[in-house]
């Protein structure tokens, strides 16, 4: 009654392929983001940008990118958590390297570099598919991750093998460092997330998307219609390694602060990220954020009302905590495989005829 | 125009488009061709015939480059064919629909036909990533056309709807759109009617002699239904166990020794 399609009538082609094609849906989205940057920076604190904000937008960033890569173009990668830990060290160098440099240009920089180490692991997509491709970038996960623990040229020779991230600001305010306010780097992030959101959108809606997609669902039919596979293969593989390059330089320079490789990019990183796609919608952007928000939030609201609220002690809820994530996750792709987008989707099918479903 | 439409853009109606010479074709000890010479003239519906595994599939997908011949060569637009790659194929003006439908099943409809205008469109990456300007009016033009392909075939109820869900009939119409938003210069039909009944043959046999004419397409035909083959196709070439044992109009094909034992049956006194 409320939200519906009726007498939104579209005369042009560009009214038909915008992203939000009903008006509803448009009005929604500014006022998400009108909160997003005008409201919430005015009310988050250290605990709510370090526990939620911070790791959502980052993880959103990833989950986008390799939903490209998985969702869109078919391609199974295990090799997330390497991508990051290539985003990072990409990070780091680029900051210690040129201190004068805009925070903002190194993390885009650091997404470049990413993207082509991505395209390097990509070439195998060329000749195998499915379970043996993900074999195969399961070796970039544990190669990657290996490299940057063995030459201490990518550390700069630090004694504990860690890297920290330097104090670099943008506008007068830092952003990376420990002077870094909360609502500086939650701005840092969301700024890139709206950003890299946008390009994802754009390209999956054009003929790149399209060449993505045919490759996963018919490639020997997407060839002779004229896509060529080693093309959109390696692009699917380069923008989305893009991607999480980005998410990984924001995960160490504006989130942790400072990593050890082995412990923040480990295989762990990469089934999370994973699940996140699972969960959320495979070849959906939507999906990609809500399934973010969903393995982030969950954890949190589980621990909040575990230890806070009931006064349990902190090591049962942790376990309790995996056990009830674990069983979600079962749970959701029994009852709902196409994940959480497409819940998102039925329902608003569901609404749009409310109250009078005949 | 894209590269194909240039390409053959100097064969007029009735001259020769593609040639096949000598071609023969094994996987491993298996013959699926020998020997096998034919040609399609621009403009015609060129029929190919045979009963099963006589290598009728087998030879498009030698004429669209998915299966490289060891003998024989191909001959298209008056170039000799080198190794080249189906979907360089599909950028000189070659389009194909498949035996088994082949469309892209979590895309919907629209989508799906407007991945056929692929070689039409050159937007590169970033243009792409910026969408508003270059991207967007490409992406506008194309589907001017594509609405074209879609109103030709009456498909417009099922614009958005994903192919998965689509009847039989349906979805074979969508991947004859898909391979028509190409703008062919020669379209290959791999049994277009194949599990039809009688109305929805009709339909087809309409779409493809209006694509005919309406657009001056070249059109190479697989189809078993003989009543509908004798009537839409100008010449037939009929294969049997991968050899060419009859080539001409309908009316020599009826009357063709070989063709009628091999094929059609004796008839039993």
């Amino acid at each position: 009654m409320f939200y519906r399609q009726a007498g939104d009538f579209k005369t042009t082609y560009r009214d038909d392929i915008q992203t939000f094609p009903l008006k509803q849906d448009r009005w929604g989205y500014y006022i998400v983001l009108a909160i997003a940057f005008l409201v919430v920076p005015f009310f988050i604190n250290d605990y709510w940008t370090s526990a939620v904000m911070l790791p959502f937008l980052i993880y959103a960033i990833a989950s986008l990118g390799l939903n490209i890569l998985t969702g869109y173009c078919g391609q199974v990668s295990l090799g997330t958590g390497g991508f990051l830990a290539v985003g990072a060290y990409a990070c780091y160098k680029i900051m210690t390297a040129f201190p004068d440099l805009n925070i903002f240009i190194v993390v885009l920089l650091s997404g470049v570099i990413t993207a082509a180490v991505g395209m390097l692991f990509g070439i195998p997509s060329l000749r195998i598919k499915g379970f043996y491709l993900a074999v195969a970038t399961l070796a970039a996960q544990f190669f990657l991750v290996w490299l940057f623990n063995k030459v201490p040229w990518f550390y700069n020779n630090s004694a504990s093998g860690q890297i920290s991230a330097p104090e670099r600001s943008m506008f007068g305010f830092a952003v990376t460092g420990p002077n870094a306010d909360a609502p500086v780097r939650y701005l840092f992030c969301l700024t890139f997330l709206v950003l890299l959101a946008w390009v994802a959108r754009n390209l999956t809606r054009g003929r790149l998307g399209r060449s993505w997609m045919a490759i996963r669902d018919m490639d020997i039919a997407a060839e002779i219609i004229g896509v060529n596979p080693l093309k959109s293969k390696l692009s699917a593989f380069a923008v989305s390694s893009f991607f999480i390059g980005v998410a990984g330089a924001l995960f160490f320079s504006v989130y942790l602060g400072a990593v050890e490789v082995g412990e923040a990019f480990g295989i762990t990183q990469s089934f999370l990220v994973l699940f996140m796609i699972i969960i959320g919608g495979l070849g959906s952007i939507f999906g990609s954020f809500a399934g973010a928000a969903f393995l982030v939030l969950v954890p949190v609201l589980l621990k909040n009302i575990m230890v806070n609220w009931l006064g349990w002690p902190t090591d049962i809820a942790v376990h309790i905590e995996f056990m009830v994530v674990g069983g979600l996750i079962v749970l959701f792709l029994i009852a709902e495989p196409h994940g959480l987008a497409q819940l998102w989707r039925l329902a608003k099918d569901k609404f749009l005829l409310w109250p009078f479903p005949h | 125009m894209n590269y194909g439409t240039k390409m053959a853009s100097g064969i007029e109606p009735g001259a020769e488009l593609l040639r096949i010479e000598n071609i023969s074709l094994s996987f491993g000890g298996v013959k699926a061709l020998t020997d096998v010479s034919f040609d399609i003239q621009r403009g015609e519906v060129r029929a190919i015939i045979g009963p099963n595994g006589a290598g009728k599939s087998s030879m498009l997908n030698v004429i669209n480059g998915f299966y490289h011949p060891q003998v024989g060569e191909v001959w298209y637009c008056g170039e000799k064919r080198k190794g080249i790659k189906p979907h360089q194929i599909a950028h000189q003006g070659i389009a194909r629909t498949f035996q088994n439908i082949a469309l892209f099943k979590g895309m919907s409809t629209l989508d799906n036909i407007m991945t056929g205008r692929s070689t039409h469109m050159s937007a590169n990456m970033l243009s792409q990533a910026i969408w508003r300007g270059a991207a967007e009016k490409e992406e506008i033009k194309n589907r001017r056309y594509v609405e074209e392909i879609i109103d030709f075939l009456e498909i417009q109820s099922i614009r958005k709807t994903p192919v998965g869900r689509l009847p039989y009939g349906l979805q074979k119409r969508v991947e004859l759109g898909r391979a028509l938003a190409a703008e062919p210069v020669l379209l290959l039909l791999d049994e277009p009617m194949a599990g039809m009944n009688v109305e929805e043959k009709e339909d087809m046999s309409r779409f493809i002699l209006d694509v005919q004419s309406e657009f001056g397409t070249t059109i190479a035909i697989i189809e078993h239904d003989m009543g509908v083959v004798m009537d839409i196709s100008d010449r037939l070439v009929v294969l049997d166990y991968g050899k060419k044992i009859g080539d001409g109009t309908p009316e020599e094909i009826r009357n063709n020794q070989a063709v009628i034992d091999a094929y059609l049956g004796v008839p039993h006194e």
